[in-house]
């Protein structure tokens, strides 16, 4: 019986999200029984549902960065110049939803494309390029804020814009959790069926093969980080919503969490590989650890310890079934 | 007179300051089988880079089925019904056989959404009618990592065929096989002249390459300095026109 599961079509397609699965059921089990009284109420899950998307939004569409075997450092600066833009114009226009929308991710998706550029028409790698960008707007934002933030709660709060970006949904699940979740099966769907999707995987499995096969190789990639600089200010501005306010430093301290979660998620740091389901794993992991370590009685300083270790853990187990499958 | 499929007329390339391609005209007729030989960096590559519309060349003109082309891609060489079969770049590793085949043609509705079923069903029958493939290990969802160089070739093959392509182009396909895949992959050339398909052939192996082909075109340094039909010349013959080459840089044509 468990070994017919075991040798199943289902479960050899599927080892990397089976195995993400297993871990964050483990993790979430050792915060239930570890800190019972937190865990059985409603606050904490609300809580996860309210910080997670921020940074999870970003860690599902760089998943198709990743996937190509590329990386992009500069979203969280892109987030920065995106909320920042987002909030200047919303206060300059007293409002103006669709004008200031419009205009920061049009200027997020400029960002992914000056990072596509640079990678595919100049040839630059994708680490040093966009640790270049990282630096670029995060110093235009600092540039133009001089160090100064922006609040939009007289232009924000109480409108529809508002309600659809981070209301509670029946007063208890937010909406920006439900946007996450959304576009994570769409890009779920994305990612494994459609025509993009296909082409992300073939171009991160083997470049010359891809365009040996009539994949236009350079503008796979730069949609690729387009659309990451797309996410990255929508990101952007789900948290200006929800905290009705900009500083110069929003975003900076993205980076390492959002790539913690494709990482720990299974996407292959070589490319070709990978699964957006496992991101939002990822996700559910890397963002419940904080608080979960919190919950159950260590001091902040273990947060740091037990994020390395999981991700350690987890991306040793993926490592160990690559090689047993080759 | 046999029937005209691909024409080359005056081609040049140059890669900034070296000329990779002076002047060559080629023709391939169809239901033949052409190889190309010359030592390393004398462009054969680059020729048939040219004819897949990898590069495009600096000057010169290309006639396919007598009607003046410019190909400026991969995806439109293929649509014209150029096939490239490689070995070490015809599949990606990773992928399952099903999207290598349909790779860079999908079948989608018209949202760009993948056919799955549809890729899959047919994906079965390339496997089965074109290819041969009767072992139970390889179905349309195992990945190409686990399938040896020889079956590689085949699904590579196979593609050419499902997809009709008039002219195969075939870059050193036997590089790093054995010699019983090497076997099935000449018997696949071979087969392609039943089918009245073309086929140019690069291979560093002369024996492979008389075994297989019609006619022989020497390039040297970027020229055609050579061109015999099989009938012409001997195998021994070919081997010592190779040599000549190499020793002297020259090729010396009797009359």
């Amino acid at each position: 019986m468990l070994s017919s599961i075991l040798n199943s079509y289902f479960v050899k397609t599927h080892r990397l999200e089976i195995s993400i699965t297993i871990i964050a059921i483990v993790l979430f089990l050792i915060y239930f029984f570890g800190a019972t009284h937190v865990f059985t109420r409603f606050p904490i899950y609300r809580a996860f549902m309210q910080s997670m998307p921020f940074f999870g939004i970003i860690a599902i569409s760089a998943t198709f960065v990743v996937t190509l075997g590329e990386i992009d450092l500069s979203f969280p600066s892109i987030v920065g110049i995106t909320s920042l833009t987002f909030g200047m114009l919303l206060t300059g226009t007293d409002g103006n939803f669709f004008i200031s929308f419009a205009l920061a991710t049009a200027l997020g998706m400029f960002a992914g494309l000056v990072n596509g550029l640079l990678v595919t028409k100049i040839g630059i790698p994708s680490i040093v390029a966009t640790i270049g960008t990282l630096f670029f707007w995060r110093g235009l934002v600092n540039v133009i804020s001089q160090g100064s933030g922006i609040a939009i709660v007289d232009e924000a709060d109480g409108t529809w814009h508002h309600t659809i970006f981070v209301d509670k949904l029946f007063d208890t699940i937010p909406a920006q959790f439900i946007w996450f979740v959304a576009l994570t099966g769409l890009m779920q769907w994305v990612y494994r069926y459609h025509k993009f999707g296909n082409h992300i995987h073939f171009v991160g499995d083997n470049k010359a093969s891809a365009q040996m096969m009539g994949i236009n190789v350079d503008r796979v990639k730069i949609i690729a980080f387009v659309q990451l600089g797309f996410f990255s200010a929508l990101a952007g501005i789900f948290t200006m919503y929800e905290m009705l306010y900009f500083w110069p430093t929003q975003g900076s301290g993205l980076m390492l969490t959002t790539l913690a979660a494709v990482f720990v998620g299974g996407t292959s740091v070589f490319g070709g590989k990978g699964t957006v389901y496992g991101t939002f794993i990822g996700v559910l992991i890397i963002g419940s650890l904080e608080s979960g370590i919190v919950a159950l009685g260590l001091s902040g300083f273990y947060v740091q310890f037990i994020n390395g270790l999981m991700i350690t853990i987890a991306v040793t187990i993926y490592a160990l079934i690559q090689k047993r499958k080759a | 007179m046999p029937e005209q499929l691909l024409k080359l007329e005056n081609i040049y390339k140059n890669f900034g300051n070296v000329k990779v391609l002076k002047d060559v005209n080629i023709t391939i007729n169809k239901g033949e089988v052409v190889a190309l030989i010359g030592d390393n960096g004398a462009g054969k590559s680059t020729l048939i880079k040219v004819i897949t519309g990898v590069h495009t060349p600096n000057s010169g003109k290309i006639f396919f089925k007598e009607k003046e082309v410019q190909i400026k891609s991969v995806s439109q060489s293929r649509k014209m019904g150029i096939e490239a079969v490689y070995q070490e770049r015809a599949l990606c590793d990773q992928q399952e056989l099903y999207r290598n085949i349909f790779a860079g043609r999908e079948v989608t509705n018209s949202f760009g959404f993948l056919k799955i079923k549809e890729q899959r069903k047919e994906a079965e029958r390339i496997l089965r009618d074109y290819i041969g493939f009767t072992s139970k290990a390889i179905t349309v969802d195992s990945q190409v990592m686990g399938l040896s160089g020889g079956e590689k070739q085949g699904v590579a093959f196979g593609r050419s065929l499902y997809f009709n392509s008039d002219l195969i182009v075939l870059d050193e396909p036997t590089m790093g096989l054995s010699i019983q895949e090497t076997e099935k992959v000449l018997n696949f050339v071979k087969g392609l002249k039943n089918e009245n398909k073309s086929a140019i052939f690069i291979d560093h192996n002369i024996i492979h390459v008389y075994g297989a082909a019609d006619r022989f075109i020497i390039l040297d340094r970027g020229e055609v300095v050579g061109e015999f039909l099989k009938d012409q010349i001997s195998r021994e013959e070919l081997v010592q026109k190779m040599i000549q080459l190499h020793e002297s840089g020259k090729i010396k044509v009797e009359a």
